[in-house]
C-alpha cells in the first residue's frame, strides 16, 4: 500500500481545475462538470447538516458553561458587604472541561466555545496551548497578546497599538489589569447606542476567560505559577479558567498540589461520549432517505473501525464519509444519476449513448436483464430510450427502498436492542452492516435472535410494538399504513388477552377451590390427571400463540424489506463500496510501503528490468535497493567493510568476470561512492545509524534489530 | 500597658498595630528593635522564614503600613523576571513619593542600572533621614534568577550607600539560599507555626455581626476539633469556617435551640463538617457547589466529586498499545520469552531470579522500553493480526501527549524512541476489563 493522497481529487479551492481533473478521468467534459457540481452540492449539504448535529449536541453543554462563566463573578461583585463573602478567600473560578480522548476533535469544540462565548459573554477570551507555554513568561506574552488583540478589533486602531507595543514590553499581572481598567471604562463612555447594544450581551465587567487547550501537556510550575499570581490579583481582575482535559479530571490533582488547587473553585462539564457523538451522526447522515449518496457495507466497517480501533475522532469519520464521496463521484461515470430523484430523472433523459452502454455494463443491470423476457432483453440492451425508462422506473424503486429499509431497519433494531446479549448488536450501525453483508434471514444470529424474541415477556413486547407503530407512522413510506393496521390490530388483540387473562384466573381459581372441596382420594386423583392433561395439550397459551404470531410478522417485514443493497438493480449508481481504496488512504501502512519499495522496486517503478522472482538480489535494482536487500541479511551491527564488499560483488556480478580480478582487491572508486551515498540514504530514512559500540561499524534501526 | 513598646512610636498606634497582629508579638517587637528608629540606619537584609500562611507577609504589611514607614512590597513570584522584578521595585518607588502620579517607564536590565536609578529615586524623595524597606515576597524565586541578583540585594545598603533594609520572605531555610561564592549573611528570623489556641484566637476575631463572640468561638472549637488534624492553614480553615456557617446556625435559625446548646449544635454540624472534610477541602467538589447544596438542603452524594470520574474511553487499539506499555514496563526483558511466545522453552528458575523476586517491580517503578519491544508485545497480545499502520503509530503520540505514556530521554523520532508507561496497576486494570 501507498499512504500517498490523491491530491487532485481532494483538491476543491480551485473549481475549475477540479472540474478538469475529473474531466481527465473520464474523458467526457460535460458529465464531468456535472459530476462535480453534484458532488459540491452533496457535499455541502452534508456538512451543513453536520454542523448542525454538532451544533445541537454541543448546545446543552455550551449552556451549561455559559451560565457557569455568568453566576461565577456576578455573585461575588452582588454582595461584597456581606460577612461571609468578606471571609471566604476568593477562589478563581476554574470550569474543568472533559472532552474525551479524541484530541483531534477538540479545536473545532473550542473554536465554536470561543464564538459562544465571545456572543454571549465577554469579548475577552483567550485560547491557550501547551506548546506556546514553555514558561511562565510565554504563557503571560501569549495571554497578553491574545487579549489586547481582541481588545483592538473591538475599538479603533491607531491609539491602542502604541498601548500595545509599549505593554509588549512589560508582560506583567500589573500591566494586563492596568489594560482591563482602561478597556472596561472604555466601553462605558462609547455612545449611547453603541453601549446599549454591548451592555446587552455583556455586563459593565466582562470576565476575563483564559482557556487551557490541553490541561495535560502543560508543565506543572507553569499552571501553578500562573494561579497563584492571578489569584493574588483576583478582586482587581475577574479571570475564569477553562481546562480542556483529554482523559479524566483526576489530572487536575495530580498537575496541582493541595496549595494551589485550594485557590481555584472547580466545577465539572463532560461532552457527550464521542460513540454517543457518532451514532447521531450515522443516523442522521447514514440511516436516512434524506442523502442519494449511500454507504456500501464494506466501506462503512472500515469507517466504523478507524473510529472504534484507533482515533475515537468523530472529524475524521465525517473527513473519510467526503474522501468516500469525491472517490465515488470521481471514479464512477454514472454518479451524476446520484442525486435526488426528479433530478436524476430528467438527467436519465439526457443521457448520452457512452452513458447508456455504461449503465448496461453495471453487473446489477445485467442480472436484471438475464431476468427478463427475451424481447425485452433484446429492446433493453439495443434501445436507448427503452433503457432509460427501465432506469427511471428502477431508480424510483430504489428510492422507495430506500425509505423503506430504514424505517423497517428501525422496528428491528425496536427488537433486536432489547434481547439478552444482543445477538445483532446493540447498536442500530452494526444492525444496518448485518443488513447490508448479506440477507440478514439468512444468519445465525438472526435465527436465534428470532428464537429469543418468541420468549419475550408481554409488556416488553407490547411497548415495542407501540414503538414500532410510531416509527411507521412517522416515516415517509407510503406502504405502510397496512402494516400500521397490523400491529394496531396486534395491540388490541393483546389488551383482549389481558383481559381474558382475568377471566382465566377467576377460573383455576374456582377449580383449585373444587379441588380443594373433593375429599376422596380416588376423586382427587383423577382431577389431578385431568388438570395435567389439559396443561399438556394447552402446551401454547393464546398469548403465547400470538406472540408467535407478531415475530412471524416482524420477520415477514424483514424478509421483504430488508433485502440486501447489493441485490437491488443499480445499485452500483448510489453506492460506494471500494473499500480497498479506503483503507489505502485513510489506514496507510508506511513501513510496509517502505519495505516493498526497497524490496520490489518493480511495485513502484513498473520497470519490466526489475521483475524479479524475489530471493535473488538483482544489480539492475537502485543502489539503495541493494544495499536495503543486504543490510537485511545482517544482524544489529554491520561490517561497513563486509558490507561495501557485498555490495560490489552485487553490482560487478553481470559485468562479466573479466573484471573480477581486479575488483577483488581494489574496489573500484565509483563503486565505492556510490555505495557510500546508498548507505546514508538508509540512515536518513531511519534504518541505520553510525554506532559508537565499534567504529566501523553502524547499527540496524528496524525489524530484528535485536 | 502594651506588650510592644518602643520609644519612637506613641502608644496608641502601638496599641493598634498589637490588635491587628495577635499572636505575633514577640516577633514584632523584635522586628522593630532591629529597625530601630525612623532615622537609624537599620541592618542591610533582613530574611524572615516560617512554615506556610504564619503571618510572614501579613505581619510585615500591617507592620509597615500602621506604623507609616517608607516601603516597597513586590512578590517575587508575580515579577518572574529579574527585570520585571527591578522595574517594579522603581515603579513602587516612584509612586511612593506620590509626588507625580504619571509614573514614567524606565528601562531597566541590570542590577547596576539599577544602583544607579534607585539612588536617584531615593534623591528625589528626601528619604535620606528615614529608612527604606524593600520587601521581597517569596524569596526563593530570587535564587531562579541571575546569581548577581540575591547576593545584591542583600547587601543593597552597602552599594547604595543610601538608608535601606531589604527584607526577604520565604517559606524554606537560608541554608538553601546560600551561593556557593558566599554572600553577606542576613538576619534571620522565624516565625514558628500558629499553635490550636493562636488559630482560635485568631479565628474567633472575626466573628460575624449578627452573632455573638461566644457563639462564634464555640463554632471554631467544633470546626478545629474536626480539621486541625488536617489543616493547619489559617487561610483555609476561615474560609471552611466561612462555609459552613450557616448550617451551624440553622438550628438557632429554626427556633430549635438556643445559642448557649452547644451540644445540639454539635450534632448537627459534626457529621456535615466531616464530610466536608472530604469534599470541599480536597476540592473534590467547589466551595460554591458546596453551599448551593447547603441551601437545598441536598445530600453530596448528588454531585460527584472530581476523583469519581477516573474512567478514560479508550479507542480499542490504544487499549492494547496501553497494556503492552504497561507489560514492558514492569517485566523484565528476559521474561518476555516466555510470557509472549507460544513454544517457549523450559523455565529454567535461576539463583538470578530468585534474589530479585523479593523485590516488586511496582515497587521499582516503570522501567524504560524500545518502540520495537512494545510493538512486539502487541502483536502478541492482540488476537487478530495489526497491520502496522500510520494509526497504530500517531496513537502512541497521542498517548504520549495525554501523559498516559513519556517519552524518555532525547527526542530524535528516528533514533529508537524510548517510552516510559505512567499508569497504574488500576488503570490498566480498569482498561483491560
Amino acid at each position: 500500500g501507498c499512504f500517498v493522497f490523491k491530491p487532485s481529487a481532494k483538491k476543491r479551492r480551485v473549481s475549475q481545475k477540479t472540474a478538469y481533473d475529473f474531466c481527465k478521468r473520464n474523458g467526457d467534459s460535460e458529465d464531468a462538470e456535472l459530476q462535480f457540481v453534484t458532488c459540491q452540492s452533496l457535499w455541502n449539504q452534508i456538512k451543513s447538516e453536520t454542523e448542525k448535529i454538532q451544533e445541537d449536541l454541543n448546545k446543552q453543554l455550551f449552556d451549561n458553561l455559559v451560565g457557569f462563566l455568568r453566576q461565577s463573578h456576578s455573585e461575588i461583585q452582588e454582595k461584597t458587604t456581606e460577612w461571609t463573602c468578606q471571609m471566604k478567600a476568593r477562589e478563581i473560578p476554574t470550569a474543568a472541561l472533559v472532552l474525551g480522548v479524541n484530541v483531534t476533535d477538540h479545536d473545532l469544540t473550542f473554536r465554536s466555545l470561543s464564538e459562544v462565548l465571545q456572543s454571549n459573554v465577554t469579548p475577552y477570551i483567550a485560547l491557550l496551548e501547551a506548546k506556546d507555554c514553555p514558561g511562565i513568561k510565554n504563557l503571560m506574552q501569549k495571554l497578553m497578546g491574545q487579549l489586547m488583540n481582541c481588545y483592538v478589533d473591538v475599538d479603533s486602531e491607531d491609539e491602542d497599538c502604541v498601548q500595545v507595543s509599549q505593554n509588549r514590553i512589560r508582560c506583567s499581572m500589573a500591566s494586563l489589569i492596568n489594560w482591563y481598567k482602561s478597556a472596561t471604562k472604555k466601553t462605558d463612555s462609547e455612545t449611547p447606542g453603541k453601549k446599549r447594544t454591548s451592555s446587552s450581551r455583556h455586563w459593565p465587567s466582562p470576565p476575563v476567560v483564559v482557556i487551557f487547550k490541553d490541561m495535560e501537556s502543560f508543565t506543572t510550575k507553569v499552571l501553578q505559577d500562573f494561579i497563584f499570581i492571578s489569584s493574588q490579583h483576583i478582586c482587581e481582575l475577574p479571570l475564569v479558567l477553562i481546562f480542556g482535559i483529554a482523559t479524566s479530571p483526576m489530572i487536575i490533582h495530580s498537575l496541582l498540589p493541595h496549595s494551589v488547587s485550594s485557590l481555584l473553585c472547580i466545577e465539572l462539564f463532560q461532552t457527550l461520549s464521542c460513540k454517543q457523538h457518532l451514532s447521531t451522526i450515522i443516523d442522521k447522515l447514514i440511516l436516512t432517505a434524506q442523502f442519494p449518496f449511500k454507504l456500501g457495507e464494506k466501506v462503512l466497517q472500515v469507517l466504523i473501525n478507524i473510529f472504534l480501533y484507533h482515533d475515537f475522532s468523530v472529524q475524521n469519520f465525517i473527513k473519510g464519509f467526503q474522501l468516500c464521496i469525491v472517490e465515488h463521484f470521481y471514479s464512477q461515470p454514472l454518479s451524476i444519476l446520484c442525486c435526488q430523484l426528479e433530478d436524476a430523472k430528467e438527467r436519465v433523459n439526457s443521457l448520452s449513448h457512452d452513458q447508456c452502454e455504461n449503465i448496461r455494463r453495471l453487473p446489477s443491470f445485467r442480472r436484471y436483464v438475464e431476468n427478463q423476457a427475451s424481447e425485452k432483453q433484446i429492446a433493453l440492451l439495443t434501445e436507448d430510450d427503452v433503457l432509460k425508462e427501465t432506469t427511471k422506473k428502477l431508480l424510483e424503486d430504489l428510492d422507495v427502498y430506500h425509505e423503506n429499509y430504514v424505517t423497517v431497519l428501525r422496528c428491528l433494531h425496536v427488537f433486536t436492542s432489547s434481547l439478552p446479549k444482543y445477538p445483532l448488536g446493540k447498536q442500530i450501525r452494526e444492525l444496518h452492516c448485518a443488513c447490508l453483508e448479506n440477507k440478514v434471514w439468512e444468519t445465525e444470529e438472526y435465527e436465534s435472535s428470532l428464537q429469543l424474541a418468541r420468549m419475550l415477556n408481554k409488556s416488553d413486547l407490547v411497548t415495542m410494538l407501540q414503538q414500532c407503530v410510531e416509527i411507521f407512522v412517522s416515516s415517509s413510506g407510503k406502504e405502510f399504513d397496512k402494516a400500521v393496521e397490523k400491529l394496531k390490530h396486534f395491540l388490541t388483540r393483546f389488551q383482549k388477552l389481558e383481559a381474558e387473562a382475568f377471566q382465566e384466573q377467576d377460573e383455576s381459581v374456582s377449580s383449585q377451590k373444587e379441588l380443594q372441596k373433593k375429599t376422596d382420594l380416588y376423586h382427587l386423583q383423577k382431577a389431578l390427571l385431568e388438570l395435567n392433561e389439559s396443561r399438556r395439550s394447552k402446551k401454547l397459551t393464546k398469548f403465547e400463540l400470538l406472540r408467535v404470531e407478531v415475530v412471524d410478522y416482524m420477520d415477514s417485514l424483514v424478509r421483504s424489506y430488508l433485502v440486501p443493497a447489493d441485490w437491488k438493480t443499480l445499485h452500483e449508481i448510489l453506492y460506494f463500496n471500494t473499500a480497498s481504496v479506503l483503507r489505502e488512504h485513510l489506514n496507510a501502512a508506511p513501513r510496509i510501503a517502505l519495505h516493498t519499495a526497497l524490496n520490489n522496486p518493480y511495485c513502484y517503478l513498473k520497470n519490466q528490468a526489475l521483475k524479479s522472482d524475489g530471493g535473488s538480489i538483482s544489480n539492475k535494482a537502485p543502489d539503495i535497493c541493494i544495499v536495503y536487500k543486504l543490510h537485511l541479511e545482517c544482524g544489529r551491527l554491520i561490517n561497513l567493510v563486509d558490507w561495501l564488499e557485498a555490495f560490489a560483488t552485487v553490482v560487478t556480478a553481470a559485468e562479466g568476470s573479466s573484471t573480477d580480478a581486479a575488483s577483488s582487491d581494489q574496489v573500484d572508486d565509483i563503486i565505492h561512492a556510490r555505495f557510500i551515498r546508498a548507505v546514508s540514504e538508509l540512515e536518513l530514512l531511519g534504518f541505520v545509524k553510525p554506532s559508537k559500540q565499534k567504529t566501523d561499524h553502524v547499527a540496524r534501526l528496524t525489524w530484528g534489530g535485536c | 500597658m502594651p506588650n510592644i513598646a518602643h520609644p519612637a512610636y506613641s502608644a496608641a498606634t502601638l496599641l493598634r498595630l498589637e490588635s491587628l497582629v495577635p499572636c505575633r508579638e514577640s516577633q514584632v517587637s523584635t522586628l522593630l528593635s532591629i529597625f530601630g528608629e525612623r532615622q537609624q540606619f537599620s541592618f542591610p537584609s533582613i530574611f524572615i522564614y516560617g512554615h506556610t500562611s504564619s503571618g510572614k507577609t501579613y505581619v510585615m504589611k500591617t507592620l509597615l503600613n500602621t506604623l507609616q514607614l517608607p516601603h516597597v512590597f513586590v512578590n517575587c513570584l508575580e515579577y518572574f523576571s529579574s527585570r520585571l522584578l527591578l522595574e517594579e521595585i522603581l515603579i513602587q518607588l516612584q509612586s511612593c513619593s506620590s509626588e507625580t502620579d504619571q509614573t514614567s517607564h524606565v528601562p531597566c536590565d541590570t542590577f547596576n542600572d539599577f544602583v544607579r536609578l534607585f539612588k536617584q529615586a531615593v534623591a528625589r524623595q528626601e528619604l535620606q533621614d528615614q529608612t527604606l524597606y524593600i520587601v521581597l515576597d517569596r524569596a526563593e524565586q530570587l535564587r531562579e534568577m541571575e546569581a548577581n541578583i540575591l547576593p545584591a540585594f542583600l547587601r543593597l545598603q552597602e552599594l547604595t550607600d543610601r538608608n535601606v533594609t531589604v527584607v526577604l520572605l520565604s517559606e524554606i531555610v537560608w541554608e538553601l539560599f546560600r551561593p556557593n561564592t558566599g554572600c553577606f549573611e542576613p538576619l534571620t528570623l522565624y516565625f514558628p507555626d500558629y499553635s490550636i489556641g493562636h488559630l482560635q484566637k485568631i479565628l474567633t476575631q472575626n466573628h460575624p455581626p449578627e452573632y455573638s463572640a461566644d457563639f462564634y468561638a464555640a463554632y471554631i472549637n467544633i470546626l478545629l476539633g474536626v480539621f486541625y488534624m488536617v489543616c493547619r492553614d489559617l487561610k483555609e480553615l476561615q474560609h471552611l469556617a466561612a462555609l459552613n456557617f450557616s448550617k451551624y446556625c440553622e438550628p438557632v435559625v429554626r427556633g430549635e435551640a438556643n445559642e448557649r446548646d452547644t451540644r445540639k449544635l454539635w450534632k448537627n454540624i459534626e457529621p456535615h463538617l466531616k464530610k466536608a472534610m472530604q469534599t470541599v477541602y480536597l476540592r473534590e467538589i467547589s466551595s460554591s457547589q458546596w453551599e448551593r447544596l447547603q441551601h437545598e438542603d441536598g445530600e453530596p452524594g448528588q454531585v460527584k466529586g472530581l476523583s469519581a470520574h477516573t474512567h478514560v474511553e479508550l479507542p480499542y487499539y490504544s487499549k492494547f498499545l496501553l497494556i503492552a506499555a504497561y507489560l514492558a514496563s514492569y517485566n523484565p526483558v528476559r521474561t518476555d520469552k516466555r510470557f509472549f511466545l507460544k513454544h517457549h522453552g523450559k523455565i529454567r528458575k535461576t539463583n538470578f531470579m530468585k534474589k530479585h523476586e523479593k523485590t516488586s517491580n511496582h515497587l521499582l517503578g516503570p522501567k524504560p522500553f524500545p518502540l520495537d519491544r512494545l510493538l512486539a508485545i502487541l502483536y502478541s497480545i492482540v488476537d487478530n493480526r495489526v497491520a502496522p499502520t500510520a494509526n497504530i503509530f500517531s496513537q502512541i503520540t497521542s498517548l504520549v501527549t495525554l501523559q498516559l505514556l513519556s517519552m524518555v530521554g532525547h527526542n530524535d523520532q528516528l533514533d529508537g524512541p524510548r517510552y516510559k508507561c505512567t499508569v497504574s496497576l488500576d488503570f490498566i486494570r480498569a482498561i483491560a476489563r
